[in-house]
C-alpha cells in the first residue's frame, strides 16, 4: 500500500485502529471499551492464570478431535459421492442442506443428546467442518479431467492404480480447500459449541467475564481466538500454495 | 488434376497391416457416429485420418486405442483381436493430459511407472525420449511450467518411452501455435524415421495431413465413412520449406479441399 508516493507498511491500519480503540478507551466513554493497552496487559496475565490454560487444553482437545473426525469422515464421503452415482444421490442433499443450515440451532438438541460437556462441543466442530468438506472433496474428484483418466487406462493402470495415483492426486488441491474452510467453521463451531453450553472451556471464561463486566478479559480471550484462527488458516493456506504450485494451470 | 493420385482402398491391402479395422460401427443414442468403417493400416507407416469436425475420427482412434468401445465389429492389432487397451498402443492426447502434480520426467516415466519398471531403468529411458523430443535440462520442470507445445512433446516422449508397436495421436498439435506447429511436424516427421513404427495420426487440418503422411483417409460426416484414402507421393527427403512449395505437395492439398468443401459452410 502506497499513500501519495510513501510505502506504508502493511501492519499501520492495524497499529492506526489500536490507537483508536487506545484513545477512545482512554476518554472512559463506555466502560465496554477499556483502553488497549490494559487489554494486552490482561491478555498477558490471562495466559498465566490456570483457568486460561486448562480452558485452552479443553478448547483444543474439541477442537482437535471434531475436526479429525470430519477430515476422517468427510473426505472419503465426498471421494465417494462423485465417484459412485447412488452414494451421490443417497447424501446429496443432505450435504447440501446441512452445509448452509444455521448450524448453531442445532446445538441446543445436542446438549440434550450429549450432555453440557465436552462431547456437545466436540459434535458441533464435527457438525460444523464435515459438511464443506465433503463438498469440496466431491468437486474435486468430479473435476478430474477425462483426458487423465484415460491417460492411465491407456497406459495400462487398474482401477485402483487410477483411483490413487491419478483420481485422488488431482482432486487434492480442491480436497485441501475444503479442509481450510472446515478448519475456519471449526473454529465457530468450538467457540459457539462452547459458548452456548456455556460450563466449559473458553465458554465459561466468557460467561465469567461478561458476567462480571471484566472487560480487559473478555477483549483480550477474543483477541487470542480471532489470532488462533487466522494463524490457522494462514498455516493451511500456506500449505495449500504450495500444492497448488504442482497443479499449476489446471 | 495435372497429377494423377494412386488410389487405394481396403480390399487390396497387403498382409503387413498392424492394425486391421473391420466393419466398426459406432452409435451415441440415435447418433450414428460410424458406419461400416473397414482400414488396414501397415506396419510403419504414417496414416492420417483426417476430415471435418463431426466425422468421428477422433472416435475412431479411441476405438482403435481401446479407450471407447465399438457398437459393432472388430480391431485386430497383429492380427489379434482386441478390446481395451493394450502394451502395443500407445496414445497421445489432444489436450496433453500430463499430471500437473508430476515433473516432465516422472510424467514421460508414467506409462513405464505402471508396468512396474524400476525406477533407475524407467528414468534411464524418460531421459533419452525427454533428449529426442528436443526437452533436455527440463526434466524437473512441472508441466505449468511449459509453453503448449513443450507439453506436447512431454506427451510424444511418455508415447515413445512404452515401446510400443503403434503410436495414436489425436490432434497432437491442435493446441500449439503456428509457428511451434510446423517446427513440430518436422520434428515428428524425423522421429517416424528414427523410431521405425506405425503411426496413426488423427488432425483437420489438410496442410498437415499431406506435410506428414503416408497415407490419407478421408472420413466424411454424420454418420463418418471412409469417403477417400489418398496417398501422396512426395519425397520427404527434401527441406521442408521445399516440400511446402512443392507442387505435387500443393495439388493433394487442393485435391483433398475439393473432396472436403462441400461439407464446409
Amino acid at each position: 500500500m502506497t499513500l501519495s508516493g510513501i510505502r506504508i507498511p502493511m501492519m499501520t491500519s492495524l497499529i492506526f485502529w489500536m490507537l483508536v480503540w487506545e484513545i477512545v478507551g482512554r476518554m472512559d466513554i463506555i466502560f465496554l471499551i477499556p483502553p488497549m493497552t490494559s487489554v494486552i496487559a490482561a491478555g498477558v496475565g490471562l495466559v498465566q492464570t490456570g483457568s486460561w490454560q486448562a480452558a485452552t487444553l479443553i478448547t483444543l482437545r474439541s477442537f482437535v478431535l471434531g475436526m479429525a473426525l470430519a477430515i476422517a469422515i468427510g473426505v472419503p464421503l465426498g471421494v465417494a459421492m462423485g465417484r459412485i452415482k447412488v452414494v451421490d444421490n443417497i447424501f446429496g442433499l443432505w450435504v447440501n442442506m446441512f452445509v448452509s443450515a444455521p448450524l448453531s440451532a442445532l446445538v441446543p438438541i445436542l446438549m440434550i443428546l450429549f450432555g453440557l460437556g465436552e462431547t456437545t462441543v466436540f459434535v458441533t466442530v464435527f457438525l460444523f467442518a464435515v459438511w464443506i468438506i465433503v463438498l469440496d472433496a466431491r468437486a474435486g474428484v468430479m473435476q478430474v479431467p477425462p483426458s487423465l483418466i484415460e491417460m492411465g487406462r491407456s497406459y495400462g493402470a487398474s482401477r485402483f492404480t487410477i483411483f490413487t495415483k491419478i483420481i485422488l492426486l488431482s482432486a487434492l488441491p480442491e480436497i485441501l480447500a475444503g479442509i481450510r474452510i472446515g478448519l475456519i467453521r471449526g473454529v465457530k463451531g468450538v467457540v459457539i459449541g462452547q459458548i452456548l453450553v456455556s460450563v466449559i472451556g473458553y465458554g465459561e471464561l466468557f460467561e465469567l467475564y461478561s458476567r462480571s463486566f471484566d472487560m480487559e478479559r473478555f477483549w483480550a480471550l477474543t483477541i487470542i481466538l480471532f489470532a488462533a484462527a487466522m494463524l490457522l488458516s494462514a498455516a493451511v493456506e500456506h500449505f495449500e500454495k504450495r500444492i497448488e504450485y504442482y497443479a499449476g494451470a489446471r | 488434376m495435372a497429377n494423377p493420385i494412386p488410389l487405394r482402398t481396403a480390399d487390396d491391402a497387403t498382409s503387413d497391416a498392424i492394425v486391421e479395422v473391420r466393419e466398426i460401427c459406432k452409435r451415441y443414442g440415435d447418433i450414428e457416429a460410424l458406419r461400416g468403417i473397414n482400414l488396414d493400416f501397415e506396419r510403419g507407416k504414417l496414416t492420417t485420418l483426417l476430415g471435418p469436425s463431426g466425422c468421428g475420427k477422433t472416435t475412431l482412434l479411441k476405438i482403435i486405442a481401446g479407450l471407447v468401445p465399438a457398437t459393432s465389429g472388430q480391431i485386430r492389432i497383429n492380427g489379434r483381436v482386441v478390446t481395451g487397451p493394450g502394451p502395443e498402443r500407445a496414445f497421445v492426447f489432444q489436450d496433453f493430459a500430463l499430471m500437473p502434480w508430476a515433473t516432465v520426467l516422472r510424467n514421460v516415466a508414467f506409462g513405464l511407472e505402471l508396468k512396474g519398471v524400476s525406477q533407475a531403468e524407467r528414468h534411464r529411458i524418460a531421459r533419452h525420449y525427454i533428449n529426442e523430443v528436443g526437452l533436455s535440462g527440463f526434466e524437473e520442470k512441472y508441466p505449468h511450467e511449459l509453453s503448449g507445445g513443450m507439453r506436447q512433446r512431454v506427451g510424444i516422449a511418455r508415447a515413445f518411452s512404452v515401446n510400443a508397436d503403434v503410436l495414436l495421436l489425436d490432434e497432437p498439435f491442435s493446441a500449439v501455435d503456428e509457428q511451434n506447429r510446423r517446427k513440430f511436424q518436422e520434428d515428428l516427421l524425423r522421429l517416424v524415421d528414427k523410431e521405425r513404427k506405425t503411426f496413426l495420426f488423427v488432425t483437420h487440418s489438410i496442410e498437415e495431413a499431406v506435410y506428414v503422411s503416408d497415407r490419407i483417409v478421408l472420413l466424411s460426416p454424420r454418420p463418418g465413412r471412409v469417403s477417400q484414402i489418398i496417398e501422396p507421393a512426395i519425397d520427404r527427403s527434401a527441406a521442408p520449406d521445399v516440400i511446402r512449395r512443392d507442387k505435387g505437395y500443393l495439388d493433394v492439398v487442393e485435391e483433398i479441399w475439393q473432396g472436403l468443401r462441400q461439407y464446409a459452410e
